[in-house]
Order: C-alpha cells, then structure tokens, then sequence
C-alpha cells in the first residue's frame, strides 16, 4: 500500500489484476504508447451477419472462459440485455468471464447467482445499485476487486488497451443486417449510443442486439456495420419506461429548489454566465431546476447559451427548441423526451465517451464546458466529493462523469442538502473519493454556501455580488448541530473495489462493509 | 433613529408532528415560523406534536425568525396543556385558533400569566397573536384587538369564517373584503400587526401572488403562508421599489438631520415631513434591509 497524492491509501499490486500506479494530480498522468487495434476480419462473403439467437452469437462470437464481455447501460434501469446474455453464458457451460458494463443497475442483482458460482469472476463498472452493490460491498465475491472507473476514464482504458473487450454485445432499438444500429427508433428506442461507441470501436468482438431488424440502412447510423461482426434479433432488449430511472423532472421540493436559486445566484455572480457559455445540466431535480432559474434569467435578459453537454433531458432539450441553446452534444439520454429530440432535432447530436470525456484524448467537451452541477453523497472539508458509496459505506451510486467534467470546467458547482437522511453531508474526509476538492469550486447547500479557497478570485466576485459565503468547516458544524457527528464506518481491511482517476490512477479503495 | 418594528411579512405554518420541516423551515427566511399544534395535527398526536415542539424551541436554531406556536383554541381539551407545555420553552408568540371575544383574550393572557409565574420568567414574556376565524370574531375585532398587551397581531382565517357565513370561498375574494378590512382596521387602530389568511392552492403562483398584492393593498403587514415556495412571493411583493427606498432614505437623513441640528421643522423636496411620514420612511428601509441586496430569485 502506498499513500496517493489526497492521502489515501491505496494498493500497488493487485492480484489478478496487476500493478497500479497511485494518483498523483488531475493533469499527473502523461499518455503514452498507442490505441489499441482490434484484429483483421472479413464479414461472411453472404454478407449477412445475422444469427438466430443470443446463444449462437456467442458460440460464433469465440467467446470462452476467462473472456471479458461488455454492454452500454443506456437502459438503465430498464436492461434487459445483461441478464439474458450472462444466463446464456452460464447454460453453455463458460465461467471466469470479466464483466465491463459501462454501468450496472439494481435490475441486474438477477447476475448474483452467476457471481456466486464463478460464471462471473471480476467486474470493471462505473457504478453499482441495489442487492448487487450490496452483496459486493459485504461479501468478497469476486477473486478481485470491482474496478471502477468514470466514463472518460472507461473510454481511455478501452482506446489504450488497458480494458480489452473480447466481446460487445451492444443493444440496439433499430438495426439492419449488416449491423447498422441506432437508438433512436423502435419501441424500446433509449437515445444515444454514446458510451456503446467505444467498445463498437476497441472490441474483438461486436454483437449487435436488437428487437428491432428494419431494412437496410438503419438510418441514422450510431455505430456502423464496419464495427459490428455479428447481428441478433430478440423479443426485447429493454423497458423504455427503464430509463427515467432517477430524477428528470423538475422538482417541487422546496428545499431543492431553494439551494436551486442559491446556485443560480453564484452562476450568475461567477463571470461563466456569458453569451455562448456552455453548460452542463446533470439530472438531479435541483440540477434541472436550475436550468429552470437560468433560462428565466436568458428570457428577461436575451442572453444565449452555446452548446449543452454530458446526458440530455427533456427540460435541457426543450431549452435547444426554443433557442436558448445553439447545440446538445449527447452521451447519454435521461427521459423519453430527450430521446424523442435527439431523433428529430438536428442540433441534437450524439458524442461518444470519449468525446464527452477521455482526459487522454485530443479533445473533449469535458474540458472546454463553462459551468456544470454536480451532486454529492458526501463532500469533505478538503471539497472532495463521493458519488459512489452511502454514508453506510455501501456501493450505491455511480462515478458517471463526475471526475471527467469536474477536471476541465470553468465552474464547477456542487449542490446538495446539508444533511441527508440524517447525515451530514460535509464530513471531515468521505468514505470514497471520487472527485478531488481541487476540482470543486463551491459548495451549494440550503444552509450556506462555501468557496473553495483555492478559488479567490470566485469568492471574491461572490461577495461583490452580496452573496455571503462561509466556510465549509462552518457548513460542517451547522450540519452536525442537527445531526451529531457520524461514528465512523466499521470496515475491515479488505478491499473490494478499487476506484481509478480517470486516467487510470488509483484515487481510492472501497473497504469491504462488516 | 426610530426604533424598527419587527417584520411580519411571511408567516410559515410549519406541522408540530413533522420534525423535517421544523429542521428545515428556517431556511426559507420567512419573518416568522408558526409551528402548528392545531389543524395539522391529529388528535391522536396532539401530545406527541406538543412534546416535538417544545424540544424544537429548547433545542434548534431557528435564526432570526419569530417563533410562533399556533396553539389548539380555548374551548379544546388540548389548550391548557398547550400553554403550560410551550411557555417555559419561550416561543416569542402563541397564536390562539379561534378567537371570537376579547374574553378568549383575556383568559389567554391570564393563563400564560400565570404559567410564566411557574416557570420564573417575567410577565409579557410571551406574546399572543389571535387569529380571528368567524363571523363573531370579525364582529368583535375591534375589542379583541385592544384586549391585551400581549396582543402582538390579529390574523385572518378565511377557510373557517366563510364556513361561518355560510358562504364559499371564490378567487375573486368578495365574500371575504369585509371581514379582511375589519382586520386591518382592528389591528391598525390598536397598533398591532393585521396578518392576512391562507392561500391553500400551493400550485397557483400567479393567483397567491395577485391574492399577496391584495392583501398588501388592503393593509396587511403580512400574510401566512402555507409552503415554503410562497414565502418568497411574499418578500418579493413587499419589496419597495428601488425609487420607494430613495425617498425613504431621504427623509429619514433630514430626520436625522433636524435631530441633530434641534430643527423643528423638516422638509424633503418642498415637502412637510411630519412623524407618519417618517415613519413609513422607517418602514420601507427596514424592509429593504430584510429583503436583501441580492437579486432574489423567485422559488
């Protein structure tokens, strides 16, 4: 074990998975060697890539023990690709497969039993939910720990070769023969394929699903029959109503909305808030209720945003509709209505991971964003933020795209109650870092407002505009005055995820939960 | 310089059995928090709604905000142990539900009397405000508001009193003139505070805030709100014009200033300025102050 730059423990050499470098910095880590290429083949000379079920893709796939398969998660909770694909697996008798999903969902605790007779031996992920995240934390499952990894920091390890993807199999609402494929049309249409992208591109082996064959070309094209080796057509891959998982509505929590039009006073004070200022929304309800705030003040004022970035709602598209946007850059969408825009509006495009967020690619919109939100489970005096695990230390979230757009945007804010289910959010260190402080700027909470103080400049703009801020020890006592101070989590040494900066570093462990 | 009165601009009904909203309800900012032991709560937990409240106001920092505590109404078997429960915890201000006589008032103001005693505390310590519901409450306004010097404000219950005049409650609000009227006049004329009803459809910004102009119109120095959202529709309403805090910032420096000087007679742009004037002056300064010097955004 060595300390990292933040002061956290973390591991030089895992078993089964290799040596590790510690996290030394945001920008630390200089990218080195070449893309990974993926072998030389033919398509059949018929040209007809299309096979009669999930079980005969993967025999033709080659797929077999030891492998490494991956899905995109733009189902969300709605997935029903994972699931089928793995009971296959297991049937045809292949076990110690690496599961790399660009996220896992409480819909696939159904892959416990999979887990626990060895079919499934590792996991890289983003994030985890439910019994599965549960089991993960308190049990040693696995014969190593889950590797977490934000989306830029998925799409770099992939394009590196660091992540080798024997096997895609990458759903599709819409596809051909040949395995054009898109997400925007059919009845289980989901939106973009923005993370699917990458492993279409790096993968040995790419199986488009879909429950949708239409006839040739699958119009728009999202990931081309260039990339695809082999196409299979099923009842269903997913349950649209599946992707409205989490808040995409506007809320009516008045404490949300409250530290909503905090948030909007601090963008407005920051010196972001500009004609063409680029903007990420984030999904939470205060997220969008700021987006809400904003587009007020872009109405009285006529002032005009550039493009929006990261995932898509409704809300953010209806914004493009009327103008207060120019352009949506697309990884991810987060409601129906956002999928419905991104199939009919042209400046509605798609991006893929590694467009969106790739520190080691030659340009992403991660790092050229003017202002985003983010959320927090947890945040501590040293601003780092945990997205990932509860305040019972449980995988319960995601590292998503928090670290990614955190490293390159001008502003980055952090909204969130002070406290929590009881907890205080502010702690004196989180449980997980996902994101380091010196990528936060400030703090948004009901009861204050806190500048990190690396940040003068910002703090100083804030208190000429009359916001008062205060510091976020303080922020810390007002929460544990309510709250009490948390007994520290009881938790053994044992690790059982191991959390990668994005560019590839150690940042952090999770700790087995007793 | 006058003394300030204290703003009652907002008053936020908060539920005595809702610990999370009593945690939370100072965040919003309104003038005064009313925890609530009457309507919001069930019979069966009145006790435990009175217990939540005391350890609240022995327990919480509620900011700059008044605390009151709308208590169950005199003819309830909850009354007496409301008062003697809340007085030894200091609400600055107990809002009795109900009030149709000044004897309501009197009683009242006899019982916390007397439970200040217990608790050795000096006598006024806690305020009242009544809130007047019926028919015969608007009747007797007038005497209800010079009935104590306890009596801090009078509010109005429109929900009750149109139930009491057999009549429905519109959105054009003509059924309740009168008796919001009767209100303020009562109120003004004791020198205490008119406090306006409830507007329930926490749905209807536009029609709360025309209801909030209304009653801004018709006198009152503030309204109860019952959601956290409206409270600041209400400052937002309130707020004087950026010219209105000129003026008033004017006549309050040649006020100063003929203090200073023993001038007898002071004038602002030709204008007499004598002591009403000057105290609206106060008025509207204060509550610039207490609206802020941000930009508030409307939630």
């Amino acid at each position: 074990m060595t300390t990292n730059a933040i002061g956290r423990s973390v591991p030089l050499f895992v078993q089964n998975l290799g040596n590790f470098k510690p996290y030394a910095g945001v920008f630390a880590t200089t990218p080195t060697g070449n893309h990974h290429a993926t072998p030389i083949r033919r398509s059949p000379s018929t040209g007809n890539k299309l096979l009669p079920s999930i079980r005969e893709s993967i025999l033709a796939s080659g797929l077999k023990s030891g492998m490494t398969i991956s899905f995109h998660h733009s189902f969300r909770n709605g997935d029903m690709l994972v699931n089928m694909v793995v009971n296959e697996i297991a049937s045809l008798g292949i076990r110690d497969i690496t599961l790399a999903p660009s996220s896992l969902q409480s819909v696939h605790s159904a892959l416990l039993p999979h887990i626990r007779s060895g079919v499934i031996s590792a996991i890289t992920t983003s994030g985890l939910r439910g019994e599965l995240a549960e089991v993960l934390t308190r049990e040693l499952p696995l014969k190593s720990p889950v590797v977490i990894r934000s989306h830029g920091g998925r799409a770099r390890a992939i394009e590196s070769g660091e992540l080798r993807i024997d096997v895609a199999f990458l759903g599709a609402s819409a596809a051909d023969v040949y395995g054009n494929m898109n997400g925007v049309h059919g009845s289980t249409a989901f939106g973009s394929l923005g993370y699917a992208m990458v492993d279409a591109q790096y993968a040995n082996c790419v199986v488009a699903v879909t429950d949708n064959l239409v006839p040739y070309p699958a119009i728009p094209i999202s990931i081309p029959q260039t990339q695809v080796d082999y196409v299979v057509r099923v009842d269903k891959i997913g349950d649209p109503a599946g992707i409205m998982t989490g808040a995409t509505r506007l809320t009516r929590d008045p404490l949300e909305l409250f530290i909503a039009a905090q948030a909007t006073r601090v963008i407005e004070a920051s010196g972001y808030f500009n004609e063409g200022f680029s903007f990420q929304a984030g999904t939470g309800g205060a997220s969008l209720a700021v987006a809400k705030f904003l587009k007020e003040r872009m109405a009285e004022t006529g002032l005009r945003g550039g493009f929006c970035t990261g995932g898509s709602t409704g809300y953010v598209c209806e914004m493009l509709h009327e103008g207060y946007f120019s352009a949506i850059l697309d990884t991810q969408c987060f409601d129906l209505a956002a999928v419905e825009s991104l199939r009919t509006h042209p400046r509605h495009v798609e991006m893929s991971a590694s467009f969106y967020a790739n520190p080691h690619s030659k340009a992403c919109t991660a790092h050229i964003t003017d202002i985003m939100m983010l959320g927090a489970t947890e945040i501590d005096t040293a601003y780092n933020v945990n997205v990932l695990t509860g305040s019972d230390g449980i995988m319960m979230g995601a590292s998503g795209g928090h670290s990614d757009t955190a490293a390159g945007t001008k502003l980055r804010l952090v909204t969130a109650p002070l406290i929590r289910g009881r907890f205080p959010i502010v702690v004196d260190k989180v449980h997980t870092v996902i994101t380091p402080g010196e990528c936060i700027d400030v703090l948004v909470t009901e009861r204050g407002i806190a500048v990190n103080p690396l940040q003068k400049a910002l703090a100083e703009r804030l208190k000429q505009a009359g916001i008062e801020t205060v510091t976020i020890e303080e922020l810390q006592w007002r929460a544990e005055k309510l709250t009490g101070r948390p007994e520290p989590l009881p938790q053994s040494e044992d690790i059982v995820a191991l959390v990668e900066y994005r560019d590839g570093t150690l940042i952090d462990v999770v700790r087995r939960v007793i | 310089m006058l003394m300030s009165k204290r703003l009652r601009r907002s008053m936020l009904f908060v539920p005595g059995n809702n610990p999370a909203l009593i945690i939370d309800a100072a965040v919003f900012s309104p003038d005064s928090i009313i925890l609530d032991l009457e309507d919001a709560v069930a019979v069966d937990q009145k006790d435990a709604a009175r217990e939540l409240v005391v350890r609240a106001l022995q327990t919480l920092d509620f900011g700059n905000c008044e605390l009151c505590v709308r208590i169950n109404g005199r003819h309830t078997p909850f009354f007496a142990d409301d008062i003697r429960a809340l007085v030894p915890a200091r609400p600055h201000v107990l809002r009795l539900a109900m009030v149709e006589s000044p004897e309501d008032i009197i009683y009242t103001d006899q019982f916390i009397d007397h439970c200040e005693r217990e608790a050795g505390l000096p006598s006024g310590s806690v305020k009242l405000m009544a809130s007047i519901e019926t028919a015969r409450g608007v009747t007797n306004a007038a005497k209800i508001a010079v009935s104590s010097p306890r009596l801090i404000a009078i509010s109005f219950g429109a929900e009750d009193f149109t139930h009491s005049i057999q009549s429905e409650r519109t959105a054009q609000g003509q059924e309740l003139l009168f008796a919001r009227s009767a209100v303020v006049l009562a109120a003004r004329a004791a020198g205490i505070d008119p406090i306006d009803t409830v507007y329930s459809n926490i749905d209807d910004e536009p029609g709360f805030r025309a209801d909030v102009k209304a009653a801004k119109q018709l006198g009152f120095a503030g309204k109860s709100c019952v959601h956290p959202r409206q409270v600041a529709i209400v400052h937002d309403v309130y707020r004087p014009t950026s010219d209105e805090v000129y003026k008033a910032e004017r006549v309050l420096a040649a006020y100063a200033d003929a203090l200073q000087k023993g001038t007898g007679v002071i004038s602002v742009d030709g204008r007499m300025v004598d002591g009403p004037i000057v105290a609206k002056a106060q008025r509207i300064v204060d509550i610039a102050r207490a609206a802020g010097s941000g930009r508030g955004v409307q939630v």
